[in-house]
């Protein structure tokens, strides 16, 4: 599988990127936005970063790209999508996902390792792991609240697309354990198809054994094995 | 044509947190200043040519619907007057 990890003006994280995903032995490289999707293009990341500096919202101009077309019509085709951190940003700007993701409550920019728990083990994400599972891996973002009008809210619990919650060490989701002040401690959902989902944790900083405390994250990139 | 300038206001809707605000809330307090509520907005100006008001209100609100505003986390109202 040939993942393109899509890189904009300010993404950041594009290299980290595709260095977890080489790792776990995706084949990856690096599509700048300008040059449109590769064709032979089967799964996709958006990146996390500052594309546009944040400018109007995070992740708004990256949205109104030509690029992004091409990404939701191959998201609607079936080509697994993964929006990290600005990435989620971008993908919920864009409408793949439900949601907005907003200033943290703390009104701060937050770095720093949380736990997840995995609300959905039956979807390509999740597939390395059981449901109830408890996973660390970073956050580092100034907007990652999650917000979603109580209508939508019902709806994306009723339709079961919430796929990680932040939660302590336990398991247990509390208001202690979100660090951003996310409606229901979402921390990220899937789209309309469960190939498309966003989160503002960053699994590929939680791959590679030498860079930290945590692997946890690598299970997430599984999905394009 | 007519030149107009229309302007659009973007908030926060009711009930949404907005920590930006209150850290500025409590700066001004620390200022000395007493106030009960603040909230914040962006006003976007935009300067087009239309046919009439009608039809650069409807621009405007495209504009609003499409990027300047998420309707998620928005209300927004626009303005128009000729320039």
């Amino acid at each position: 599988m040939t993942v393109s990890v899509i890189q904009f003006g300010g993404s950041n994280c594009d290299r980290d990127a595709v260095r977890a995903l080489e790792y776990i032995g995706v084949d990856a490289e690096r599509v700048w936005h300008e040059d449109g999707l590769p064709a032979d293009t089967e799964g996709i990341v958006l990146p996390g970063g500052f594309s546009y500096g944040d400018y109007l919202r995070a992740g708004a101009m990256a949205a109104r790209a030509p690029i992004m077309a091409d990404v939701r019509e191959a998201a609607a085709d079936g080509v697994p999508v993964i929006g990290v951190c600005n990435g989620a940003q971008i993908g919920s700007e864009s409408g793949l996902t439900p949601g907005a993701f907003t200033t943290n409550a703390s009104a701060r920019f937050q770095c720093e390792p949380v736990h997840l728990r995995v609300e959905r083990a039956d979807t390509p994400w999740t597939a390395a792991y059981d449901e109830g599972d408890v996973i660390e891996v970073p956050i580092a973002h100034g907007e990652g609240r999650f917000e979603i009008g109580e209508e939508a809210h019902a709806d994306l619990v009723a339709d079961d697309r919430v796929l990680f919650r932040y939660c302590d060490a336990d398991g247990e989701v509390t208001d202690e354990a979100n660090p951003n002040g996310s409606t229901d401690n979402v921390a990220g959902v899937l789209g309309e198809r469960e190939s498309v989902a966003v989160l503002m944790p960053h699994p590929e900083r939680a791959t590679l054994p030498d860079l930290g405390r945590s692997t946890d994250g690598a299970g997430i990139l599984e999905a394009f094995t | 044509m007519t030149a107009y300038t229309a302007t659009v206001t973007v908030r926060l809707k009711r009930g949404v947190l907005d920590p930006e605000a209150e850290t500025t809330q409590q700066a001004l307090e620390r200022l000395g200043f007493e106030l009960s509520d603040l909230r914040s907005a962006d006003r976007f100006e935009v300067d087009l040519d239309a046919a009439d008001a009608d039809e650069a209100a409807d621009r405007a609100d495209e504009m609003a619907e499409r990027l300047l505003a998420n309707p998620t986390i928005h209300d927004y109202e626009v303005a128009v007057a000729e320039r």
